[in-house]
């Protein structure tokens, strides 16, 4: 996406300082109501309309999901469980998968290339694919295994939340064409409100661990779900306690300035060593060959 | 007089190596830190950077193969360089006399040799397991994970071996010409190497 279509950025990758970010726009979410979902898949085939992907037909291989996987061409996926949640209860239970748009992208935190990976004001995570250098970073990065690099440009990619649509005052083409209105879009205190109603409908009707996915680990998304099992979200291949690994916040957190400032250090020690204690140097070699020229 | 220490293929070598982990580090540092991103323009930009350093890396581990052939045994550790090492403050400090005897490497250079050998090892490793779009694909996301972080750690330590070792070179008058001529003076391999001076002059 074209990274100039706002000035409300707050982050950015490969940027040690502050973005600008005196000026807030309001927070956007997208809530994705799992009880309303019918797997249609209405909301694949928008997103492949609106963003002009064509992903290569697959297989069957015995089960709903198709494409199998996120792929470069593939930013948004049904994916379908069936699972036993009590002895002897299938339970068939669908997630629209895709980017969370964490509010603390680990992507972001991980991506080596400036502005390659930006946030906008409004909670949105956008790859900027020009300045993307394929290093994969980002996929180290992400807690949920979201960005996929494409074969035919080495370049990530991975859901927008429709960026230049909400850019315009549009709902993300997704949520736009769900049928049954499983996909809702608005400004993120709105949806957390309904998601809490729902997950409370929910509990009446007898889901009684129903609830809110808005995971703290990643300091709540932008997109989130109403589960059914909220206390069990490893169901549909959530984890549980989503969080940036404390591998990769080692690594571009604190290592980066501490590693650089001892290297700098080790030239400076080397430099301040040789004009104090000086060099050394074999005397009797210049002896040695004034004798011979002698 | 002087006293070969370095035959050209050893030169020849030891500069292909140099250079690589020049390259290697200044593509590697502009990956690491968003300060030394700018190091990218030197490779044609960030995603050239990205290309070319796994296969500079390369180059740099097979060639250091050679130095690693060549001059492990020189590099034992035995009980003379224990002694060394517990004056360290001395040689740093220029007071060279009394210091246990030194064969063809001292105590530090021995050190900073396995130091170099355990970083380029973890260095392939992990370069494998993170290398795209060919290798990291093929390894789950946790391992690239970890792959990374030992990455930039062992680049760390080697980059800082290296600061160590060039200082060293310029620090230690007349070492730098047993790379790029191949021979040192006799007082000064008798001053630095004596135990390497009387196995290679007989006196």
């Amino acid at each position: 996406m074209a990274s100039l279509q706002s000035l409300d950025i707050t982050a950015r990758s490969g940027q040690t300082t502050p973005a600008p970010s005196v000026r807030e726009s309001t927070q956007v979410a997208k809530l994705i109501d799992e009880s309303k979902c019918i797997g249609c898949k209405a909301c694949q085939v928008a997103c492949m309309n609106w963003n002009d992907l064509r992903d290569t037909v697959g297989e069957n291989v015995g089960v709903y999901d198709n494409p199998q996987d996120l792929s470069p061409n593939t930013w948004t996926l049904m994916r379908f469980f069936e699972v036993e949640t009590e002895p002897n209860k299938l339970e068939w239970l669908i997630r629209k998968d895709g980017c969370m748009h964490c509010e603390d992208p680990g992507c972001l935190k991980a991506c080596p290339s400036p502005g390659a990976i930006i946030k906008y004001s409004n909670g949105i995570v956008d790859f900027v694919s020009e300045n993307c250098i394929g290093c994969g970073y980002c996929v180290t990065g992400c807690p949920f295994d979201v960005p996929r690099i494409s074969k035919k440009d080495n370049k990530a990619y991975k859901c927008t939340l429709c960026s230049d649509r909400v850019s315009v005052g549009q709902a993300p083409a997704c949520a736009k064409v769900c049928p049954t209105g499983a996909i809702n879009f608005g400004t993120k205190e709105d949806m957390v409100a309904y998601g809490e109603k729902r997950a409370g409908e929910l509990k009446e009707r007898g889901f009684k661990e129903a609830g809110l996915y808005n995971p703290q680990g990643v300091g709540g998304t932008h997109v989130m779900y109403v589960l059914k099992h909220a206390d069990k979200p490893e169901l549909e291949g959530l984890p549980k306690y989503p969080e940036v690994s404390p591998v990769v916040s080692l690594w571009k957190g604190i290592a980066k300035p501490i590693a650089s400032a001892f290297m700098g250090l080790a030239v400076l020690g080397g430099f301040i060593h040789y004009v104090t204690v000086g060099p050394k140097e074999v005397e009797d070699d210049e002896n040695e060959k004034s004798k011979e020229e002698a | 007089m002087t006293i070969q220490r370095y035959n050209p293929e050893e030169r020849a070598n030891h500069w292909i190596v140099a250079l690589a982990f020049i390259l290697a580090a200044l593509s590697g540092l502009a990956l690491f830190h968003p300060s030394f991103f700018f190091f990218s323009n030197l490779f044609g930009g960030g995603a050239w950077t990205r290309i070319l350093h796994p296969f500079i890396g390369l180059i740099m581990f097979f060639f250091f193969m050679f130095t690693v052939a060549w001059y492990w045994r020189d590099n034992i550790v035995n009980d003379n360089d224990r002694r060394w090492m517990k004056k360290l403050r001395d040689v740093i400090a220029n007071r060279d006399h009394g210091l246990p005897e030194v064969g063809k490497y001292n105590a530090g250079q021995k050190y900073l040799f396995w130091t170099l050998v355990t970083c380029m090892a973890l260095l392939i490793l992990s370069g494998i397991v993170m290398w795209r779009p060919y290798f990291a694909e093929l390894f789950p996301i946790l391992l690239t994970r970890i792959a990374v972080v030992v990455h930039a750690l062992a680049a760390f330590v080697l980059i800082m071996g290296i600061i160590v070792h060039i200082y060293a070179a310029i620090w230690v008058k007349g070492s730098i010409r047993a790379m790029t001529r191949g021979t040192v003076s006799e007082a000064w391999a008798r001053h630095h190497h004596p135990g390497w001076y009387r196995k290679v002059t007989g006196k």
